[in-house]
């Protein structure tokens, strides 16, 4: 089991926090997580964010609603119960559009907000650490994983260095959600 | 960066983080006001007075309402293509306007898509309602029976099921999706406690992780790719109901993008309506201001032109097709016995918007507002004329009737009211009207401060 020690530091600005991030790592340090009130843009990719994978998630569930919905309608007019309408063809394929790209929106939608709940661990009372509650209101936290023993102190040092306030080392009781 | 010094701050009276934080949280901070309560009570009225109504029709019958042989849609699907039209502004704002990174849009997108939930939610009551019998409403979805049935997919009647479920559950999905970060915002203000513990459930246990804002964003942008065909989609749809059938005066090809135009023009007006009141009630003038009045504005000239072309088209094309009834539908609108009514849509949809040509009347609050009371009435009558008079005179001089609604139907109508401002007024009161991360986001770009510099960073 990994370490559940943390280091926190917070900074007050945003532009303020983007340099601290560069120069801890450019002290060899890995940051663990940022926590910001509002999306920092240029963030992920100094924290080296993998790029989600969520578009391709919403094409592929938009692709299954598609065909479902296409060969569902085709399947009731041509083969469950053909209806003869002024003696148009049972198989209509103009008027299918509609529901087609309907159930195609509705399919990746919800694929895409269950596939970012999931991923992120968040949902209806998910247990999720707040190192600190102000970080929804004014506050960058840059937090580091302890990751091995007594260089707790180290770490802070290095945070106090670059600039941040309110440095703590913390043990949170309840287990850290990695993703 | 280079800013234009014709730019206006999009956020007034130089805020920190924290004091935006503060002063969209305050209504929710304390006891409400007594306006709010009176505010509250009319509109529990109201919903209680289309209770009654909706219990009358339910109870006696669709014949409690006015429609007859000849006109079988009166009130009650000119309500829902209102009410539907409304709840376009509201993913218009969010969804198309992300996509044309309109910065503008982070103060209002918030209530206006509120606004869409609960509109599209009155519009619903109303095909429900008019199929008399509310269980036969359960016949719609295609689901294994013992009948042996399935719908009607060739139907646009059925193409309206789809797509204003659709849109429902989208503009549900987004506007929640949204409103987290900020939830979490309001749980993190609390002491212990049950709003605190209400608050955390509710805020899904968002910690505002930089991997979550990150997935939170893309997945942001693609649901907005989505839903910006969708809200276009769904009042072409609606339209649909109209054009593909026979009957002069609604079969032309114009009505989808003519529909869309009029449902954005609607949706911009009965914003201006709520956020005029809203940023003044609540103390907002500074995230909301005359600026995005404006805007809003600029958006009402280009949808009414298009809605007032589409009208002077129609007439157009009546004459140029030579059909003797297509002709006769639109002489009847005009000069038929309800004249009254046409002239009201086309006074109050085609001219009034273009008052807004004078940056005066444009950036004027009263104006502003007195005209989106207008459009609003206009676009009722838009979808009243559209459905009654191309009906109560068809192909059959015999057949021809008149339409006028019972008090039921009028009822009806004002408990979708009634319903619309309780949900509005709960809104307000329990959530953050304005999106509060996302102005956090433009303040250092659209701050007032950041433009008196002339663009310049404070570093």
């Amino acid at each position: 089991m990994r370490n559940n020690k943390f280091v926190t530091g917070i900074f007050w600005d945003d532009k303020d926090l983007m340099n601290g991030v560069k120069e801890i790592q450019d002290k060899g340090v890995s940051i663990y997580d940022v926590r910001t009130p509002f999306p920092v843009h240029g963030l992920d990719d100094l924290l080296k964010f993998k790029r989600s994978r969520l578009p391709r998630l919403g094409f592929v569930a938009g692709g299954i609603g598609a065909i479902v919905a296409f060969l569902f309608q085709m399947w009731v007019f041509t083969e469950s119960w053909p209806i003869n309408f002024g003696g148009k063809p049972y198989l209509s394929v103009p008027s299918f559009i509609p529901v087609t790209f309907e159930i195609a929106v509705l399919f990746a939608a919800i694929s895409l907000v269950f596939g970012f709940l999931i991923r992120s661990g968040i949902g209806p009372g998910a247990p999720n650490i707040i190192f600190d509650e102000r970080t929804s209101d004014d506050a960058f936290l840059v937090v580091i994983r302890v990751d091995e023993e007594n260089k707790s102190d180290m770490i802070s040092e290095i945070l106090n260095s670059v600039g941040a306030c309110e440095i703590k080392q913390v043990e949170p009781t309840k287990k850290e959600n990695d993703e | 960066m280079y800013v234009s010094p014709l730019r206006e701050p999009l956020v007034t009276g130089a805020k920190s983080y924290k004091q935006v934080t503060d002063d969209i949280t305050k209504p929710m901070d304390g006891k409400p006001g007594k306006l709010w309560y009176v505010g509250l009570t009319l509109a529990l009225l109201a919903l209680g007075f289309g209770g009654l109504a909706i219990y009358i029709t339910v109870w006696d019958g669709i014949g409690s309402w006015g429609l007859n042989r000849t006109i079988g849609w009166g009130w009650g699907i000119t309500n829902f293509v209102w009410w539907v039209g409304i709840g376009h502004a509201g993913t218009f704002i969010s969804a198309i306007l992300l996509l044309f990174r309109q910065k503008w849009r982070t103060s209002i997108n918030r209530s206006a898509e509120a606004m869409t939930i609960f509109a599209v939610m009155c519009a619903g009551l109303f095909p429900l309602l008019h199929m008399g019998r509310l269980p036969l409403g359960f016949f719609v979805f295609p689901y294994p029976n013992s009948r042996d049935l399935w719908v009607n997919f060739n139907s646009p009647l059925l193409w309206d099921v789809f797509a204003i479920s659709t849109y429902f559950a989208v503009s549900l999905l987004f506007w929640y999706m949204g409103l987290i970060p900020d939830i979490a915002s309001i749980r993190d203000r609390l002491k212990e406690g049950i709003r605190k513990q209400i608050y955390t459930l509710l805020s899904f246990g968002w910690t505002g992780s930089a991997r979550h804002w990150s997935r939170h964003e893309s997945m942001s942008l693609i649901l907005a790719g989505l839903a910006a065909p969708l809200v276009l989609s769904v009042h072409s749809i609606v339209s649909m109901d109209f054009a593909t059938s026979v009957i002069p005066g609604w079969h032309t090809t114009i009505f989808p993008p003519y529909f869309v135009a009029g449902a954005v023009f609607s949706g911009f007006a009965m914003v201006l309506t709520l956020m005029i009141i809203t940023r003044k009630a609540l103390n907002l003038q500074n995230y909301i201001t005359v600026g995005h009045v404006e805007s809003m504005n600029k958006v009402i000239i280009a949808t009414g032109s298009i809605v007032g072309i589409a009208y002077l088209t129609e007439l157009f094309m009546a004459w140029y097709s030579g059909v003797v009834y297509e002709q006769y539908a639109f002489v009847n609108r005009a000069f038929g016995p309800y004249w009254w009514a046409y002239w009201i849509m086309m006074t109050c949809n085609v001219i009034t918007p273009q008052l807004f040509w004078f940056k005066k009347i444009r950036r004027s609050l009263t104006a502003t507002f007195i005209i989106s009371i207008f459009i609003n009435i206009g676009m009722w009558f838009e979808r009243f004329v559209i459905i009654v008079t191309s009906l109560h005179r068809d192909f059959l001089p015999s057949s021809w009737s008149m339409y006028s609604p019972t008090w039921v139907e009028i009822g009806v109508y004002i408990g979708t009211f009634g319903l619309f401002f309780t949900l509005f007024f709960l809104f307000i009161r329990f959530f953050p009207v304005i999106a509060i991360a996302e102005i956090k986001s433009v303040l250092k770009s659209s701050g007032e401060n950041f433009i008196k510099r002339g663009g310049q960073d404070e570093k």
